[in-house]
């Protein structure tokens, strides 16, 4: 038990050194506190990300396994959320569900937050013939509706998981880049650019260790308004027979085989539709407690 | 004794909505091995841009014309821009005006000072990151390891300054371009600044190359003095010729505008206003405004003349042919 006294010392010295980081966070808790739409948006997602890590523990049955003897079943205690045409459990579905749900929003924000993060600042940094071709590419992605855009993309490559999570990231990239331009082109005049030019840093240098970490502030708060759409894309496509393939237990796929049942037994499609609902709302509730949070004007 | 620095006849021109800025008109400046060169004019006058047209960091729409920047015999202006890199911050440092702007918000003080240290001996990070506080240490920092692990906003002008002039000094340049470094600090701070300057500078045998338009900083810490007017450089001389005995109608006028300690009476100041410099006076720039303006002013553009030893003007009142 020697230890605990230099451990608790080593403790506080950390704190005083950190003091001022400290103070910050506590404001930002302050201010999340505040604003309960971005609490309840906090809580929907953490819930999310709790189902979707102990899914296996708390379904009841087996998403996939079909029980035809159960088909058709209304909600009850047997069967909270009923059953559909298979027999499946619709709750142990819904549950699962809410892995690729997350699963597909972290990979689409991540490669096409990447890609666009980095074109964007390579546009907005190098300017000229570069910053030229790559915004009109933009302008042609923001030309179409880019729901129907990902329609094209993901018919285009086949219907499976992995190519819808492709065809949304080709159509989200162009928003990220836009946005990383703005923060590179008004970074790039910044006089620390100037300076680390001074000091002899070539072209990558400055955008890898000036400009990209000025950028990514407003890039995450973008991220985390984008999550909810990017679902409901995913959904969408589900929907259509564009992404997840059944029996996988897709939100999107689940709403549209229940599509056809929906006068007698709505609770095929009902439980998985609010699920979608309730995790975009979560995650744009999420976003905008985020986004008001980052705004300096709000914070001094 | 060859110069360090010299600048041959340097052109810049800036390209705008208006017109062509014709920022530097053929500067021509030399400066020795462990000079002191203080240059003033002023605001817009042409020093910033001369500075930076040394380094070569002028952006669009801005544009080296003409000229040679001639560093240790090299010509800057003909190098390829990956060799200009390897000059920058090795052979030649910068501090600004602006310490806290001049620091990049994002990133912690250390990180910054060891990345230009890696990127001048083409160490890695970790061994740079060693050297970072004995860096803090020399620019009398009091608490070197803490202020390594703070952020620009959570240190004061002066300290942010000291972390500049450290950084800029840590590769041992052979050349300290220091542009206003101390303008935007109070008195006092100003004072220490100059005196950290001085004493980091005698350990080594840096150049300086100071740029303001503080008279006084130049009297106490210059060995030469640039006068630059409308983007030339009018006269240049040694600190003591220049205050006591200047030449050019204009650096008379500059001079008269400041005070020495226990004189009495009115400022002189000088009439007229900066020229505009999209469309400058023909012949010498400073014609219209100077008392002893004849024909030839107005016609021809002086060329230097060498009065004394390092006494050079650009005036036709001096040029007897």
């Amino acid at each position: 038990m020697k230890s605990l006294p230099g451990l608790s010392s080593r403790v506080e010295r950390w704190k005083r050194e950190h003091s001022s980081q400290i103070d910050d966070v506590k404001y930002t808790l302050y201010l999340w506190k505040r604003s309960p739409l971005s609490m309840i948006g906090l809580v929907v997602v953490a819930a999310l990300v709790l189902v979707a890590f102990l899914a296996p523990y708390l379904a009841p049955y087996d998403p996939i396994e079909q029980n035809l003897s159960d088909r058709l079943l209304p909600p009850s205690r047997e069967y909270i959320f009923g059953t559909d045409t298979l027999g499946r459990d619709i709750l142990s579905r819904v549950l699962y569900g809410s892995r690729i749900t997350l699963e597909i929003g972290i990979i689409i924000t991540l490669i096409g937050g990447s890609i666009g993060t980095l074109l964007g600042i390579v546009a907005g940094y190098l300017g000229g013939k570069v910053d030229e071709l790559l915004m009109r590419v933009t302008d042609m992605f923001f030309a179409f509706p880019r729901l129907i855009l990902a329609l094209a993309f993901a018919a285009a490559l086949g219907p499976s998981l992995m190519n819808m999570i492709v065809a949304i990231s080709v159509v989200d990239w162009p928003i990220y880049a836009r946005l990383a331009r703005a923060q590179a082109l008004s970074a790039k005049r910044e006089d620390y650019v100037e300076a680390a030019r001074a000091i002899g840093a070539g072209t990558w240098r400055i955008i890898f260790s000036h400009i990209l970490p000025v950028c990514i502030s407003p890039i995450v708060v973008q991220v985390t308004l984008r999550l909810g759409d990017v679902i409901l894309t995913a959904a969408g496509l589900g929907f259509l027979g564009l992404g997840a393939q059944p029996p996988t237990p897709e939100w999107g796929v689940m709403v549209s085989d229940g599509r056809n049942f929906i006068m007698n037994e709505w609770w095929i499609a009902t439980f998985p539709g609010l699920a979608i609902m309730l995790v975009v709302l979560g995650f744009n509730l999420l976003g905008d407690g985020i986004r008001d949070i980052m705004d300096p004007r709000l914070r001094r | 004794m060859r110069d360090l620095l010299a600048v041959n006849n340097l052109r810049t021109n800036f390209y705008t909505y208006r017109g062509v800025v014709k920022a530097l008109n053929g500067v021509d400046l030399n400066i020795g091995p462990e000079e002191f060169f203080g240059l003033v004019g002023e605001t817009g006058c042409g020093k910033s841009v001369t500075a930076l047209s040394v380094l070569r960091l002028i952006e669009e729409p801005g544009r080296i014309e003409a000229g040679e920047v001639l560093f240790d015999g090299r010509d800057l202006l003909k190098l390829r821009e990956e060799e200009m890199e390897t000059i920058r911050g090795k052979d030649i440092s910068m501090i600004f005006q602006e310490p806290k702007t001049a620091l990049n918000p994002v990133l912690k003080v250390g990180f910054q000072i060891a990345e230009a240290i890696s990127k001048a001996y083409n160490m890695n990070l970790r061994e740079a990151s060693e050297k970072v506080e004995e860096v803090l240490r020399e620019v009398e920092m009091a608490d070197p390891s803490k202020v390594a692990e703070k952020y620009p906003h959570e240190l004061s002008g002066g300290m942010a300054q000291r972390v500049l002039i450290g950084m800029a000094l840590s590769t041992e340049p052979k050349l300290l371009i220091a542009d206003e470094p101390t303008s935007s600090l109070d008195v006092s701070v100003q004072a220490q600044i100059m005196r950290l300057i001085n004493t980091l500078l005698e350990k080594r045998k840096t150049s300086v190359l100071l740029i303001t338009h503080n008279l006084g900083l130049v009297a106490e810490n210059c060995s030469r003095v640039g006068v630059m007017y409308a983007g030339n450089l009018v006269e240049c001389a040694d600190v003591k010729t220049i205050f006591a005995d200047p030449a050019h109608p204009y650096a008379q006028g500059l001079l008269g505008a400041i005070k020495m300690r226990g004189e009495r009476g009115k400022l002189s100041t000088i009439k007229g206003l900066v020229p505009d410099l999209v469309n400058p006076p023909s012949g010498c720039r400073f014609h219209p405004r100077c008392q002893h303006a004849e024909k030839i002013c107005r016609e021809k553009q002086p060329r230097s003349v060498t009065l004394g030893s390092g006494h050079s003007v650009s005036c036709f009142l001096f040029d007897g042919a």
